[in-house]
């Protein structure tokens, strides 16, 4: 197995425990942090194509990785916002329980 | 497949297990933490020493304490009394699962060849070259991206400050 | 003479090592110089706890320890072996690992910021392209020892003193990495090491700091008002403020695990000294050229200290902040004006030498300081407060 595919397996284990997180827990935190997890799993996949590919001091792979670092930190920042609001007009997080479209 | 590779990769998985399986909310965030700082290591043993850092920077100074910060206001620092997942759990792991399978077996069975010589070469990146190309060649996505966060700031402040009419 | 004096440490670490096999040196190097830095800024800490209670004695009006040793010299012996003694209590309904962790975090975080500071010529422990983002990478680790501290602890005033703590060191960590960015700008490079070369240079035997420019000043100014926030000292020091919430997030913390906390509080508040002295005061370059022959970590370690001193001063000297006066500070008056600052150093970098920029610079930074704080202190409202909650 070369180093590559190593990180490859390990990005896409990861990706697989964010998404069961994601699709299995009640708590909207929870899927928020499960879907940090996948992002995070996407960034090393990024790296490691940079590092590994033909053509690392392009800089494409780093790059890419970096902005999605930057747009994590947006899309957490929000989403955490919206799951407060919800907590404050639900009074839970419990997504099950979250059932109605109508205020 | 070195040894600094399998104890990191192993750190990572656990934190982001743990991070899925634990019970207590917290407990998952701090969790977390420690499959970001995996990710961190990664990265540096990856070379890519600046994007490790940020990653540090981001997602431990910044988006664990974002999630622990949002655990505590939404009063969900207690271990829930019920289940703590959702009525078919069974469903998302078996999808979980086929995405992985599918995932390892492209991996493994890639056969994408890389250019031969290029697995050892460490490439010399200073953080003055990643400066430089985000200032020439990514200088749109990055303001585009500085725009997100602007956004995104603006965002989220409207969104958590909304409030009922004469609710205070 | 004078070479040798300045890289006393250096030869010497190289010397002990010569006795080993070649294949070893490099690591025993590196862990000779990791063990150097684990006992200096504790020592350097024990000092500093004395003058601290000695000198903020002498602000109150009175001795100060005395009893211990002549004029109570030994007391921080003492006070290591009364915390050393004392019995480790953690509450009954904490969460025991969490609060285990979280000391040991902070302590190995704290130390962890020295790796990239240079102590003196030749003395930094990892020569990092990206020294300063380590920094603040390592210390934004930090609010989350603090976070866990507190929750863990299962007591109200601790986590309410924790959520405090990291409010205000996430609020302050923005006007701190900008006021860092403009020196970063100028330098054009995160690397601590060259950082201080473009300030070790002299023009008529006066030294090329950073604090010595227009933006420099208000520079090192916004640092160490967020530095001082950071390292939640005083008049920042809410989350333990013991008038409200008993000590804040370690108010569960007894023996060894407290000293901890105190220990990693005082080496983190000289960690990010040794960086406001890199960034703005000249690292270890001496203040005048003439005083080149003192050795460069004697004056690292002094400049430190003296920040160490000013930090002792202004607890002695200011009163405590209530919590909404602490966020409007940081949101409304020092980020703009660290943004502001960024924008000025960019004009300083390219109106080229003269007189004009100088006069340029200060006169847009003094415009902006004095029309901020009128209008801040126009919106001063006193009323009853109106306060917010999640729910």
């Amino acid at each position: 197995m070369t180093p590559l595919s190593g990180y490859l397996l390990v990005a896409a284990l990861l990706f697989a425990i964010g998404l069961a997180g994601a699709l299995t827990r009640r708590n909207a935190i929870l899927v928020l942090i499960g879907i940090e997890l996948m992002l995070n799993a996407a960034n090393l996949n990024l790296i490691a194509f940079w590092r590994y590919g033909p053509h690392p001091e392009a800089l494409t792979g780093m790059m890419f990785a970096i902005f999605s670092i930057a747009v994590a930190a947006a899309e957490a920042a929000v989403g955490l916002g919206l799951v407060i609001q919800i907590h404050r007009h639900a009074q839970t997080t419990d997504l099950d329980a979250i059932n109605r479209m109508k205020g | 497949m070195s040894f600094v590779l399998y104890i990191l990769a192993a750190l990572t998985v656990a934190g982001g297990l743990a991070a899925v399986l634990l019970k207590n909310t917290v407990h998952c965030a701090l969790a977390l933490t420690v499959a970001f700082a995996g990710l961190a290591l990664l990265f540096l043993e990856l070379d890519a020493q600046f994007a490790g850092f940020a990653q540090i920077l981001i997602y431990i100074g910044a988006v664990a304490i974002l999630v622990v910060f949002a655990i505590l206001l939404t009063r969900g620092s207690e271990t829930p009394k019920g289940s703590a997942y959702s009525h078919s759990p069974l469903v998302g792991l078996v999808i979980a699962a086929c995405v992985f399978a599918v995932l390892g077996w492209a991996v493994l069975h890639s056969t994408a060849q890389l250019p031969p010589g290029t697995t050892s070469a460490t490439p010399t990146v200073t953080v003055a070259d990643i400066g430089n190309a985000l200032m020439t060649r990514y200088v749109l996505p990055l303001e585009i991206v500085a725009l997100l966060l602007t956004a995104a700031l603006i965002g989220a402040v409207i969104v958590a400050m909304h409030e009922k009419e004469g609710s205070r | 003479m004078i070479e040798k004096a300045d890289q006393i440490f250096v030869l010497l670490g190289h010397w002990l090592v010569s006795f080993l096999p070649a294949a070893l040196q490099q690591p025993a190097l590196v862990l000779l110089a990791v063990v150097a830095i684990i006992v200096t800024f504790p020592a350097l800490f024990a000092i500093t706890v004395l003058l601290e209670r000695k000198g903020l004695g002498r602000m109150q009006n009175r001795y100060g320890p005395n009893r211990v040793g002549p004029y109570g010299l030994f007391q921080p012996v003492a006070d290591g072996i009364k915390s050393l003694t004392k019995e480790d209590i953690v509450p009954l309904s904490a969460d025991a690992v969490v609060h285990f962790l979280a000391p040991v975090l902070l302590v190995v975080v704290v130390f962890m910021g020295y790796a990239v500071l240079p102590i003196g010529r030749n003395m930094t422990l990892v020569n990092l392209d990206a020294g300063i983002l380590f920094f603040f990478a390592i210390g934004a680790s930090s609010e989350l020892s603090v976070f866990m501290a507190g929750w863990s602890s299962r007591n109200k005033y601790s986590l309410l003193g924790a959520m405090r703590a990291v409010a205000q060191m996430i609020s302050y960590e923005v006007p701190l990495l900008m006021s860092s960015l403009a020196v970063v700008m100028i330098t054009g490079s995160l690397n601590a090491n060259r950082i201080v070369d473009a300030q070790n240079q002299y023009t008529y035997g006066l030294p090329h700091w950073y604090i010595f420019t227009p933006w420099g000043f208000a520079g090192f100014l916004l640092f160490a008002v967020a530095a001082t926030a950071e390292t939640n000292r005083s008049p920042f020091d809410l989350p333990e403020g013991e008038s409200e919430l008993v000590a804040g997030y370690f108010t569960e913390y007894s023996g060894f695990k407290f000293a901890l906390f105190f220990l990693g509080e005082y080496v983190g508040m000289m960690g990010i000294s040794g960086l406001g002295t890199t960034l703005f005061l000249g690292g270890y370059s001496a203040p005048l050229q003439v005083l080149g022959f003192v050795p460069s970590w004697a004056w690292f370690i002094g400049k430190i200290m003296l920040s160490m001193c000013v930090f002792i001063w202004v607890r002695g000297t200011l009163p405590r902040l209530r919590q909404d006066q602490l966020m409007n500070f940081a949101w409304k008056f020092v980020l703009p004006l660290s943004l502001l600052n960024l924008f000025v150093a960019a004009a300083w970098r390219f109106m080229g030498q003269g007189f004009l920029r100088w006069v340029v610079c200060s006169a847009v930074l003094l415009i902006a300081y004095v029309v901020m704080a009128r209008v801040g202190m126009k919106r001063e409202h006193f009323g009853p407060r109106s306060y917010r909650y999640a729910e």
